[in-house]
């Protein structure tokens, strides 16, 4: 027993700093040489300024720009804390909250899309993201706000269109995964645009 | 559920035999006595000097047993003590305070345990020091522990009137040096490339294009997530674990995540085939496997298409297509979708890894259901690196009994008598967390400090507490995660964790003991064939039959209910 437990100490001793602080700091030395950007948080900068991740969704409320998915975390799209909504398949607040955001989806590209009607709303529109920070929306949730950016930004509708799928990542190796429009890049192509 | 979704899970279940069958073959080497690898063959003789052992000396179950709890303790400790003083350490840059008592309780018992229940948020509770010195570390040990035991129960089925298993600090350096880390380095690599943080820089504050500051997590990410995925770890850096684009940014990623989290207990079986010279058997114990996670895929993704109750009534649409995967959308991320969320949720209950890419608590209820039960199978189904595959070996070993009654001979498994004492240590093995998740749940929903932490209402808050106590009993850590830290759920969960990591592990040592000192019987007619597809229905049936009945019942109450009534 005695001995277990001084070999146990010393190998506790041994494995932590090894795994826990040598091999990690190497990795990120490493980490920061040859992936910097990557190994940072693929910080987004405009001017020398960070202006967000395009890993990380970040709040849009105005009409010239697309918007993200919902989020659950407080406030919205923190990346500093990120979370589910965890309400269950039958929780009348799940219902009660998809049934306002749609309303609000409605209310605000209704004007630019005459007709539309709730079952045009894709589900990711209405549903909380898993991490809070879901960088992407689904092209055809972007396909539904592309006619308000273009009015209000008075562009044509062909342009938008054409920088949605310029900004759409799709499937790894063209097979993993699911095709997914990053909102962050996409708004800043639109800015950069029009003030270039 | 789209051919382009169905082609991923074909290309997931090629690829993963592809890769665990040499993977296999490779392990059984490093566990044999005469392993080396010449460059590196100092520092392993340093380290046995350092914990002053001799290799070649070696451990009955008894003594193995002894080690492999006293460095748990020990390390215990330390993991305790480096949360409760994070704040007055170094690399902590974002100045986090210590972590309460009982969630340091919760998440020491936890990450010793190779569970990675989290009753925390990482990125917002632990410190650099502690994510990367502390939880890390345990990723690396408490799966290379768990692949040490199974190294010595499996030596006790191949040895012949022996005592002795192994050396537990031999098996320990060589799963760490020889298997995780070269795995972890190469995943960990290819994740950075991809976009997973590694930093010691603290969070990082963007003026958005709105004007308002947003905050983002970051630190030392890309080799924890590696080691948590190879590991059947689970536990991640941040909050929403790898549903979070930090820890998991694309569809690339998201399938080599997937991938790691079956590829070392996958191998393990064929390291079993070839450590007792069984191969068929081998591959009769990997379909038993594989048939069962095929069924667990077969309801998830049907279930997760059709999509929940609530978002069908709403009238939004759920139709896959279009531009979208549609579906049960709650919880979930756009770049994985449907198919990728349910693969992964079926697969890391399968083993006994509990991370997640999208929200198990707002999957469907029979979607949900799916985890649940895989992990109240015991984590058998490939299970956790070692601990799957040792607790597959109780199922067996009851298997050939019944199989034995009903032709009325003395059992054998792998030529040795199986006799009372073997079968009693099967069926602790195999029954004692079953039972004890249902007396936890129980006692967690009929008093009122355990149901403090329900958090959504009716049948479904019922299945919270039970996913609670499943989860955290059979050590996978993946959770319904609006069920909640209370200092009441925080200890009954890491009594939980504690007693079932332990009370199977030595089960399995004691059976792995004693059967190393049977002489081997020659195969004769009447030996029931281990090596064939009847033993596969009947493996499947026996785990159905134990684990499935005694989960029905609760199931009735919860994700049944549920699916039925709206």
């Amino acid at each position: 027993m005695f001995r277990d437990l001084k070999s146990s100490a010393i190998a506790v001793v041994v494995i932590t700093l090894v795994f826990g602080l040598a091999i990690p700091a190497l990795f990120t030395g490493f980490a920061q040489l040859a992936f910097s950007s990557q190994a940072n948080g693929s910080l987004i900068k405009v001017d020398g300024k960070v202006v967000g991740s395009r890993l990380a969704a970040q709040a849009f409320t105005k009409p010239r720009y697309f918007h993200e998915r919902p989020s659950a975390t407080s406030p919205p799209y923190n990346a500093g804390g990120t979370t589910f909504a965890n309400l269950g398949p039958t929780n009348p607040d799940l219902a009660k909250a998809v049934k306002q955001r749609a309303a609000a989806i409605l209310k605000l590209e209704g004007p630019y899309n005459p007709g539309l009607t709730i079952d045009e709303i894709p589900v990711d529109a209405v549903t909380t993201s898993g991490s809070g920070i879901d960088p992407g929306i689904s092209p055809a949730y972007a396909q539904v706000q592309a006619r308000r950016v273009a009015a209000v930004r008075q562009l044509p509708l062909a342009t938008v269109e054409r920088l949605i799928k310029q900004h759409t990542d799709g499937r790894s190796l063209r097979f993993f995964g699911e095709p997914a429009v990053n909102v962050l890049e996409l708004n800043l192509a639109l800015d950069r645009g029009q003030n270039g | 559920m789209s051919g382009q979704g169905i082609g991923q899970i074909l290309v997931y279940a090629v690829v993963l035999v592809a890769l665990a069958y040499p993977l296999g073959l490779y392990m059984a080497r490093v566990y044999a006595s005469g392993f080396r690898v010449r460059w590196l063959s100092g520092l392993e003789t340093g380290f046995y000097r350092l914990v002053r052992t001799d290799p070649s000396k070696e451990q009955d179950w008894k003594g193995y047993s002894k080690t492999v709890i006293v460095f748990t303790i020990v390390f215990f400790g330390v993991l305790y003590a480096l949360q409760r003083l994070q704040a007055h350490l170094f690399l902590n840059p974002d100045d986090l305070p210590a972590v309460p008592a009982h969630i340091a309780l919760n998440t020491t018992a936890s990450f010793t345990t190779n569970t990675n229940w989290q009753y925390y948020g990482g990125e917002t509770t632990m410190s650099y020091l502690t994510q990367m010195a502390g939880l890390a570390v345990q990723q690396f040990v408490s799966a290379a522990a768990g692949m040490a035991v199974l190294a010595a129960v499996i030596r006790g089925f191949s040895r012949r009137s022996a005592k002795e298993l192994g050396n537990f600090w031999v098996d320990l350096y060589r799963s760490m040096v020889y298997i995780l880390l070269p795995l972890t380095l190469l995943l960990g690599l290819i994740l950075l490339s991809q976009g997973v943080p590694q930093t010691f820089s603290g969070h990082a504050t963007a003026r958005t294009l709105e004007g308002v500051a947003q905050t983002i997590a970051r630190g030392p990410v890309a080799l924890m997530i590696a080691i948590k995925q190879l590991g059947t770890n689970g536990g991640g850096f941040y909050n929403s674990n790898s549903a979070v684009p930090f820890e998991n940014p694309n569809g690339l990623t998201n399938f080599l995540e997937v991938i790691s989290i079956l590829l070392i207990p996958a191998a393990q079986v064929f390291m079993f085939g070839k450590m007792v010279l069984a191969r068929r058997h081998a591959w009769m114990v990997f379909a038993a496997m594989f048939a069962v996670l095929v069924i667990g895929i077969g309801i998830a993704l049907p279930s997760e298409q059709h999509g929940s109750q609530v978002l069908r009534a709403s009238g939004v649409d759920i139709t896959q297509g279009h531009g979208q995967s549609g579906g049960n959308m709650a919880d979930k991320e756009v770049r994985f979708g449907i198919a990728n969320t349910a693969l992964w949720g079926t697969v890391t209950t399968d083993a006994s890894n509990g991370s997640v890419d999208g929200g198990h608590d707002a999957f469907t209820a029979y979607g949900g259901a799916v985890p649940l039960v895989n992990i109240f199978f015991g984590e058998v189904i490939f299970g956790g690196v070692g601990s799957g595959l040792y607790g597959m070996f109780f199922y067996i070993v009851i298997a050939v009994f019944i199989a034995g009654l009903m032709v009325g001979r003395t059992p054998e498994y792998l030529g040795k008598k199986i006799e009372a004492r073997e079968i009693k240590y099967a069926a602790v093995g195999a029954l004692f967390v079953p039972t004890m998740v249902l007396a936890l749940t129980a006692i967690s929903v009929v008093t009122s400090s355990g149901l403090a932490s329900v958090f959504n209402p009716g049948e479904h808050g019922f299945t919270e507490a039970l996913y609670a106590y499943t989860s955290q009993s059979n050590n996978n850590g993946s959770a319904f995660a609006g069920y909640g830290a209370t200092s009441f759920s925080a200890s009954l969960g890491a009594v939980a964790m504690l007693l079932g990591r332990f009370a199977p592990l030595l089960a399995a040592l004691a059976l792995g003991g004693s059967l190393a000192g049977k002489k081997v019987a020659p195969v004769s007619a009447g030996t029931f064939r281990t090596d064939g597809p009847t033993f596969v229905v009947l493996l499947v049936g026996v785990i159905v039959l134990t684990a499935g009945l005694m989960v029905f019942p609760a199931l009735t109450l919860g994700p049944i209910v549920e699916g039925l009534s709206h």
